[in-house]
């Protein structure tokens, strides 16, 4: 829960997708300081998706250690993966991020229901509701939205009930990819200075993927995944050859 | 696994146009395969329970089944007819209660025609040993009387008082109208569901008195013997086609039987109509297993439908599938969820199925009775019934295994970017 502290932690990993005979991921070394807020950028297909996979334990590195969190990924099982992602990461897409047929409040309050560790974090200080409401109001969406269900949203409405989602229960980590990708460059700026700031205010460390460099600025660091990847640096070299 | 459960049943809910259609097709082949069940076991029964309470049927010697072909159905012609001698020296053994004479060979507008004795209206028993039972009128007590079953009356829509002529012969050996000597009728009986709803019973002495005038199967040209001089004439028959027999003890038929097949007189053969009974319908019993192998193939359409549904559904659920391993879901419990969602439709279908089958028995069962004479009973489900469901379910059960296996690797295979 303290500032201090490595949330996250790669050494000599290797990841290749199955069927594919080159590897996707070939990283010596990664860290993330807890509470850091990072920007993870690089052309497509250099495997920031990929990445952000394996962070979340819903893929398994071949080779190398993948820790969150202080656990180390392949070690703890299946099982335990899936618990810690439920219960300390919050997750955010480019798009389709919310249950259509679920109303937005109801979207923003699932992640209790699949944790019982991130709901009694989320009720640590009021009623269930109350917090999906506070975090909705925070992100600057208006009550007469709530009750509706995601498919009748805009887009950039439902990047930001798919953002409290994320946030509910406090997450230690919060993981975003691409959030902002299907927004107006206005929106985008907005988008990411209210993702920042919650996130600051849960203490929760971020991982922001685009490959819009322009909102680099914004983050503690930025992270050039060509350089930290051997495998796309690879493809980028074999790429300019020919 | 509860809010994995929850979130199921909003999504199938969303869904649940399609499958609402994939649940109906199921209950529609599940009543189907129930009904054609009931509708076998019913048929069986009211088959072999044609006649009931008889302890020998008794005709010239051919096949058992030939014997009780024409003599308990009313189809077919016996080669060989009983002297009525023979009949009475049987009807006169000890250990016999009693025997009533049958004589067929005459049709009237399709429908067989029974020559019998008035004791034939309270004797005759069948299904779980029911007695006949008369709708209106009452049994012939003069020669020129009829007696009509319920399918008779309502095809030819004959009423008591009703005067109709017989033919000689059946089918397209029916050759001559016995048109100078008109029957009235007297007597309906109520649907029974056997041979007895297409039968015309007449007494055997008006059976004589139709073949006074006749030799060897022909009317004798210029001769012609008017209604009402019959009387004069000695009606006693002399042959009859076939009789069925009642025993003092049962634990005489086998006695008795012997008696039979070895009587002196002339050729005779005795069966036991249950046995022949269960034999015959072990003969066409290929109809039976072709039935129930038509409803077991509808039920496999049905889960067909259901395993394609929730395929094709699979690819647009791809998004979902991710958003829930994001939340914390395994590909196992995608798996659950996407079997548990198959189950829960063929569950319900099969209700909803045993529900049509209840509605539809209780609108039809009337109808059923009167046009073809098929008793269908509103019964509970029956254990076998049980069993069948059950299978459907389990079979239900493994289809969704399909959907379920293809969910897990996809859930799988596409991590958290399903590529759509
Ligand atoms: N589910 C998958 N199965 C097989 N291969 C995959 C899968 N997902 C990604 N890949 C491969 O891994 C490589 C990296 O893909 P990834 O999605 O991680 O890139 P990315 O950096 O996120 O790109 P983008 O900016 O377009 O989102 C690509 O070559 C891709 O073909
Ligand atoms: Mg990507």
């Amino acid at each position: 829960m303290s500032l201090i502290g490595t949330a996250i932690e790669l050494d000599q990993v290797l990841y290749r997708w199955p069927g594919q005979a080159e590897a996707c991921l070939d990283i010596p070394a990664l860290s993330v300081a807890a509470g850091e807020r990072v920007f993870l950028y690089g052309p497509s297909g250099s495997g920031k998706s990929t990445l952000l996979g394996l962070l979340g334990g819903v893929n398994v590195a071949q080779r190398g250690r993948v820790s969150v969190l202080g656990r180390e990924m392949r070690a703890i099982g299946a099982r335990q993966r899936d618990r810690l992602r439920a219960a300390h990461i919050g997750f955010l897409f480019q798009q389709f991020n919310l249950f259509p047929w679920l109303s937005a409040i109801d979207n923003v309050l699932l992640p209790a229901s699949f944790s019982a560790e991130r709901k009694v974090r989320a009720t640590s200080e009021r009623p269930l509701r109350d917090e999906a409401a506070r975090l909705l109001t925070q992100l600057d969406l208006a009550p007469s939205l709530w009750g509706k269900s995601a498919a009748e949203l805009s887009v950039g409405q439902q990047q930001r009930v798919a953002a409290a989602r994320a946030l509910i229960g406090r997450p230690q980590i919060v993981i975003a990819d691409e959030p902002t990708s299907a927004l107006d460059a206005a929106r985008q700026l907005a988008f990411v200075d209210l993702l920042r700031r919650e996130c600051a205010a849960a203490q929760a460390t971020l991982i922001f993927v685009s490959h819009d460099e322009r909102l680099a600025v914004h983050f503690d660091r930025q992270i050039s995944l060509v350089d930290v990847n051997r495998a796309a640096n690879r493809a980028e070299l074999q790429g300019s050859a020919s | 696994m509860m809010a994995m459960l929850k979130l199921a049943a909003h999504s199938a809910w969303a869904r649940r146009l399609t499958l609402g259609v994939t649940l109906f097709s199921i209950a529609i082949s599940t009543a189907m395969l129930l009904s054609v069940e009931r509708i076998r076991l019913n048929a069986r029964q009211s088959f072999t329970q044609s006649v009931s309470g008889v302890d020998l049927v008794v005709g010239a010697r051919t096949g058992g089944v030939q014997l009780m072909l024409y003599s308990v159905f009313h189809v077919g012609q016996a080669t060989n007819n009983i002297e009525w001698t023979s009949f009475a020296a049987l009807a006169g053994h000890p250990a016999v209660a009693w025997a009533i004479p049958l004589s067929l060979g005459d049709s009237h507008r399709g429908f067989a025609v029974l020559g019998t004795s008035a004791e034939y209206f309270p004797r005759f028993r069948y299904g779980d040993g029911r007695w006949l039972k008369f709708s209106d009128g009452k049994a012939f007590s003069r020669v020129f009387e009829a007696v009509i079953g319920s399918e008779v009356a309502a095809r030819l829509n004959y009423r008591v008082g009703d005067s109709i002529t017989l033919t000689h012969g059946f089918g397209n050996q029916a050759l001559t109208e016995h048109a100078d000597k008109p029957f009235a009728i007297v007597g309906i009986l109520e649907a029974t569901g056997t041979a007895v709803d297409r039968t015309v019973h007449i007494s055997l002495e008006a059976m004589t008195a139709l073949h006074l005038d006749w030799v060897a199967g022909a009317p004798v040209p210029g001769l012609s013997i008017p209604q009402n001089y019959v009387e004069k004439f000695d009606l006693r028959p002399k042959e009859i086609t076939a009789a069925l027999i009642g025993l003092k003890s049962r634990a005489d038929v086998f006695r008795m039987q012997r008696f039979v097949n070895e009587f002196r007189g002339e050729p005779l053969l005795a069966v036991m109509p249950g046995v022949a009974l269960d034999e015959l319908w072990q003969t066409i019993g290929m109809v039976e297993r072709a039935l129930f192998a038509v409803s077991a193939l509808v039920i496999v359409v049905g889960l067909c439908g259901l395993v394609s549904t929730l395929l094709a559904g699979l690819n647009e659920r791809r998004r979902e599938l991710a958003i829930l391993r994001a939340l914390g879901a395994g590909p196992g419990d995608v798996f659950m969820m996407l079997a548990i969602e198959g189950v829960l439709v063929t569950t319900a279908g099969a209700m909803l199925g045993v529900a049509v089958l209840y509605a539809a028995t209780h609108l039809a069962a009337g109808w059923l009775l009167a046009q073809l004479g098929v008793v269908i009973a509103a019964q509970w489900l029956s254990p076998a019934e049980f069993g069948l469901l059950s299978l459907v379910v389990l079979t239900g059960l493994l289809a969704s295994l399909v959907p379920g296996w293809r969910a897990w690797r996809m859930s799988l295979a596409d991590g958290l970017t399903p590529r759509v």
